[in-house]
């Protein structure tokens, strides 16, 4: 089994960190995985990519050519990464920042990750980890233990019970 | 006890480097190598080592070589155009046979070239960059763990036999993370050891070679008062301009390298069992080449996957006889073909050799690779 | 020591005679650098002479220490890591006035900045002598060289004030002709805690001194006499007085700031007991 998944928005959202948490997670459940990234010369703003491939077994080319979930945490991200896709790949996208959903057959699932992190933690900084919460929500690409434990192993300490939190208002956001 | 994580390339080397003894990094900021220069700056003072950040890539190397005289194992990492400037005092650690550890995380050239993006273009000039006969080792890792492995084996090697070694990475492998298991207690690992006098100072010939071509090293400091240059030097360590010196000098310099190629060069076979068509592709270049020899198997095509770890000295034996096992080889770089003409010059037309270099800031993708296997193999008679 | 002495304990045997012309001052700096070291008690095994390329960086060569003759410019970033690699050895740098200032000015500015406990012994005799007669960053304004055959439209640096607007903490001034001064100057940088840069004023009859009409070997070490005006003394001069002559001496001295590998060890410290 072998999960890829293709994570973009705008720099400075969180999603090279989300996809490295999800790669730990897989880790902790024992499973392969492998992470990277493409970015500009911007520190913020600018365009931004990042994939995780998890899989039970060696997984040699590291970039996704095939992804299975799609999370696009942009306009440009969304029109950019759906072309070419596999049927079965799930389409994931902020509603915030995503007005103009791509013209796909795919199941596109339209979440308020952002607003939902602005509203229930108080902060837009949250919205990689609800976007976390959602994607394995949807996907059980990782157990929920696993990605909770990655989750508090990676964020500054004193703020473990926000990112719970978070997590679960990604969750609440598919169920 | 040992410790599962989720690193990056150029992470693991930092990991390889502490583990290996390494105690004084001299660097400067730059796409896509700075991870390394950053995470020694926290590491090393932790172990009681130094990291400097210096004015400029020549002022690294410089720093580096003048550390390693003190008997401390160093590294300095660059990219791109660094590595163009670090070439001057490259060929200085040849010359004078200093141990160093060059990390090269290569980005698409010439120039400032593709800063962000994975490039194998330095093949070439890793080997031959600075300027006038010279031997080196280069070594290309293709995982997150061998980045690991292959920076133990740098120092190894630099130490052994007194020569300064490149870890040719490129972006793929230096940007990705992956799993790679760690020991907690990286002073129970072996440590590359420099080969030391056995005379007493007054007797002690700096740059006598001995049995095996590799002079002693003693540090600075504890008696034995030698004499470091970039002039071709005799056994004295003294300038010599004699033709007879230049050439004993030359020869040793070849031969302690050349006469150990079996312990130097290292390459990995993947799938070759009853292959009649051989892939030839390393460092990031080599993870889309197993996936694509995998495919290629699953339709019944009797492919495999040659993997030079060692890049420099060049696996010329191998390639050898790589030529008289398969019909046909295709080299597969980040490039626009280098190492291919090496493949060509050893294979000596015996066997076609076809070239797929890639040059368009993405790694091939096996699909892709599969295709030009194909392609390949139907030119094959 | 008698000469002889000096030199049977600080020069490697078989070494001699050096490769200088005749009348080169670059010998007479040498000669002070192992007197200073005599002076300074030093044993040969706690000193590391590191040097460039051109003529006064041959000087490694025949000094019986741990020495490096590294490459044209790059003695300071070499002499860098071998202080941090071992900061008990004392590090002279020998180099040259193209060397320090030209292809290694770069080096030079950052090594002052750091304060690095270097002592580096620039000999500026201001002419690339090895490659035979180009200008350096230290020949004077107006001055002919094979590459200035019209005289240099090039203002020239004063290297003493380079050094301390760089951070340097110790910087003086001697001549070929002042030679015990210089002597003492030399000792007195390698007892500073810091990063100190000694200029020696050097003949180069062979180059400079001819291309400029400068007299032979006496002329140009008398020129050297006429010119150099103690610290002391150049401070009441006037500016018209002053004009054409320059000072030696210690001519800055600043101990307020830490050396680099003091701090180094601070900071090691610091990290090992898990402080930012």
């Amino acid at each position: 089994m072998k999960t890829e998944l293709r994570f973009s928005g705008t720099g400075g959202q969180g999603v090279i960190t989300a996809a490295i948490i999800l790669a730990e997670a897989a880790l902790l459940d024992k499973k392969n995985a492998v992470q990277s990234q493409a970015y500009g010369p911007e520190a913020r703003g600018g365009s931004s990519k990042a994939e995780c491939i998890i899989s039970d077994d060696a997984i040699y080319f590291s970039k996704v050519t095939a992804p299975n979930v799609l999370l696009a945490m942009s306009q440009e991200a969304a029109d950019k990464y759906s072309k070419d896709l596999k049927d079965d790949c799930i389409v994931i996208t902020d509603k915030l920042f995503v007005t103009k959903l791509p013209d796909v057959k795919n199941k596109i699932y339209e979440l308020d990750i952002t607003r939902a992190a602005k509203n229930e933690l108080g902060k837009a900084l949250f919205s990689n980890i609800v976007a976390l919460g959602a994607v394995v929500g949807l996907t059980k690409v990782v157990s929920e233990e696993s990605l909770e434990k990655a989750v508090l192993n990676r964020v500054p300490k004193g703020t473990e019970e926000k990112n719970k939190k978070a997590l679960q208002v990604g969750r609440d956001l598919v169920k | 006890m040992s410790r599962v994580l989720l690193l990056q390339g150029n992470q693991a080397v930092v990991e390889g480097a502490i583990a290996a003894g390494c105690r004084f990094f001299a660097g400067y900021p730059i796409t896509p190598s700075t991870e390394i220069a950053e995470e020694l700056a926290k590491q090393l003072p932790l172990v009681g080592g130094k990291f400097i950040q210096m004015e400029d890539e020549i002022a690294s190397i410089g720093a580096v070589i003048g550390a390693s005289l003190t008997g401390k194992k160093v590294m300095t990492a660059t990219s791109g155009p660094g590595f163009s400037l670090k070439q001057e005092l490259f060929g200085y650690a040849c010359a004078a046979e200093i141990p160093l550890v060059l990390v090269n995380v290569q980005r698409g050239g010439p120039s400032t070239g593709q800063p962000t993006s994975p490039s194998q273009g330095d093949v070439m000039q890793a080997r031959w960059g600075t300027h006038g006969d010279h031997w080196m080792i280069a070594l290309s890792p293709s995982s997150v763990p061998e980045c690991f492995d292959l920076t133990r084996r740098a120092y190894e090697f630099s130490e052994r036999y007194r020569v300064p070694v490149i870890l040719l990475m490129d972006e793929v492998v230096g940007h990705m993370r992956e799993k790679v298991v760690l020991s907690d207690d990286y002073e129970n690992l072996p440590q590359p050891m420099r080969k030391q006098p056995t005379c007493k100072p007054e007797d002690f010939l700096p740059y006598d070679g001995g049995e095996d071509g590799v002079p002693a090293m003693p540090p600075f400091g504890i008696g034995f008062r030698w004499h470091v240059t970039g002039l071709i030097h005799d056994e004295t360590g003294f300038p010599n301009g004699s033709p007879e010196a230049t050439v004993k000098a030359m020869d040793r310099m070849y031969h302690k390298l050349a006469d150990h190629y079996d312990d130097i060069v290292r390459v990995e076979e993947f799938k070759m069992e009853g292959a009649e068509f051989a892939v030839v592709a390393f460092g990031g270049a080599a993870r889309t080449a197993w996936d694509a020899v995998t495919m290629a198997r699953a339709e019944g095509l009797k492919v495999g996957l040659v993997r030079p770890i060692t890049i420099w000295p060049f696996a010329q034996k191998h390639m050898e006889k790589l030529a008289t096992q398969v019909k046909g080889i295709l080299v597969h770089e980040l490039n626009c073909g280098q190492y291919v003409g090496e493949v060509e010059r050893a294979v000596k037309g015996k066997v076609p050799v076809f070239s797929y270099g890639k040059y368009d800031n993405e790694p091939a993708t096996p699909a892709e690779l599969l295709a030009e296997i194909k392609k390949a193999m139907g030119g094959v008679k | 020591m008698s000469t002889e002495a000096l030199i049977d304990k600080y020069f490697r045997p078989g070494r001699l005679p050096h490769i200088w012309c005749p009348g080169c001052g670059n010998g007479i700096v040498t000669g002070c650098i192992v007197k200073a070291v005599e002076q300074t008690g030093l044993t040969r095994d706690e000193v590391a002479v590191v040097s460039g390329i051109g003529c006064s960086s041959r000087a490694s060569g025949y000094l019986d220490f741990n020495t490096v003759h590294s490459a044209h410019g790059r003695a300071l970033p070499v002499a860098t890591g071998v202080k941090m690699g071992n900061p008990k050895l004392n590090v002279i740098v020998v180099t040259g006035d193209g060397d320090c200032t030209a292809i290694g000015g770069n080096h030079l500015i950052h090594a002052a900045r750091r304060n690095l406990d270097l002592t580096v012994v620039l000999f500026n005799n201001s002419i690339y002598g090895m490659t035979g007669g180009q200008y350096s960053p230290l020949t004077p304004f107006g001055s002919k060289a094979t590459t200035a055959p019209y005289a240099t439209i090039e203002h020239d640096f004063d290297v003493v004030e380079l050094a301390k607007a760089a951070g340097a903490t110790f910087v003086a001034r001697g001549t070929t002709f002042h030679a015990q001064l210089l002597t003492d100057l030399i000792v007195k940088g390698m007892q500073h805690k810091g990063f100190s840069l000694i200029e020696a004023v050097s003949a180069c009859p062979t180059s400079f001194g001819r291309q400029n009409k400068m007299g032979g070997p006496v002329e140009m070490i008398l020129w050297q006499r006429d010119h150099g005006v103690m610290k002391a003394a150049w401070d009441k001069m006037t500016d018209e007085q002053r004009q054409g002559k320059f000072p030696i001496g210690v001519l800055h001295e600043d101990n307020s700031k830490v050396e680099y590998t003091v701090a180094y060890d601070y900071l090691i410290k610091k990290a090992q007991e898990g402080k930012k």
